[in-house]
């Protein structure tokens, strides 16, 4: 398969991913929405990793998603202690970072 | 055979990205994201990259999307109010996300990477294995390996005390 493929294949994702942020309100959805971008991102650079013929890339895949785990973690976090204190869950009522 | 295995593989990550923005409930929309996850640990070990293929699967198939059904399950379904705060968000954000696409893949197809157009170099046998995935990790990229742990550490100390229990209102 021609490197091209994959690289397009990755934009698709990531501007599915994109899509999905700009048009999802709930918190959990949009956190969804950025492992879609950053997955896109991780094939992007294992197919260029393979198109050079060098490990490298794939390492760095492998941080993306140590990366990737620990953005969600935090994430689910927030949206525990926004679920505990009775807010609503819907980035358009919590544009406000009063406590 | 490694043309229809790509198109499968590409079906399912598309067919599972599009299934996350499309579900009204937040539960399907992690069982997409898992299907989408399973496509593209297949277009990883067709770009032989085994351990990266296999880390997919353990690691985001595996925990984090567990974490998911979790906080899913506590917090609830529910899906969100049809009023649109923004007027016309229906038609801009995918209109936007077209053109992101467009624009990568104006910015890809039209880059000079000769290399894009070919199958990629020929790699040896242990091409993407772990043990050469390991090597890498503990020699070259230590440094990166020991601060990426660290990160773990304090994002998992950070979601316990966001999460934590405690009424902190009460005691200002």
């Amino acid at each position: 398969m021609n490197t091209e493929w994959f690289v397009v294949l990755s934009a698709l994702l990531f501007s599915t991913g994109a899509l999905g942020i700009l048009l999802r309100r709930s918190p959990m959805v949009i956190l969804l929405c950025l492992e879609l971008m950053l997955n896109a991102g991780n094939l992007a650079l294992v197919a260029f990793s393979r198109m050079v013929g060098n490990g490298q890339g794939q390492v760095f895949a492998v941080i993306v998603m140590v990366i990737a785990a620990c953005e969600v973690v935090v994430g689910l976090g927030l949206i525990v202690a926004i679920f505990r204190r009775r807010l609503p869950l819907d980035v358009d009522d919590l544009r406000e970072l009063r406590g | 055979m490694e043309e229809v295995l790509f198109f499968l593989a590409a079906i399912g990550a598309l067919g599972g990205a599009f299934g996350v923005i499309a579900m009204r409930n937040p539960f399907y929309s992690v069982l997409a994201l898992i299907v989408h996850l399973f496509s593209l640990a297949a277009l990883f070990l067709l770009l032989t990259s085994a351990f990266v293929a296999a880390a997919q699967v353990v690691v985001y198939a595996g925990a984090v999307m567990v974490l998911y059904v979790f906080v899913v399950a506590y917090v609830g379904g529910g899906g969100e109010s049809a009023w649109e705060p923004i007027p016309g968000q229906r038609f801009l954000a995918p209109l936007l996300g077209i053109a992101l696409f467009v624009e990568l893949s104006v910015a890809v197809l039209s880059s000079s990477l000769l290399a894009l157009g070919e199958d990629g170099a020929d790699v040896k046998a242990g091409f993407g294995n772990p043990a050469a995935i390991g090597r890498l990790l503990l020699e070259k990229f230590l440094v990166p390996f020991e601060a990426s742990s660290i990160l773990l550490l304090l994002a998992a100390v950070g979601a316990i005390v966001l999460a934590s229990n405690r009424r902190r209102e009460e005691s200002a």
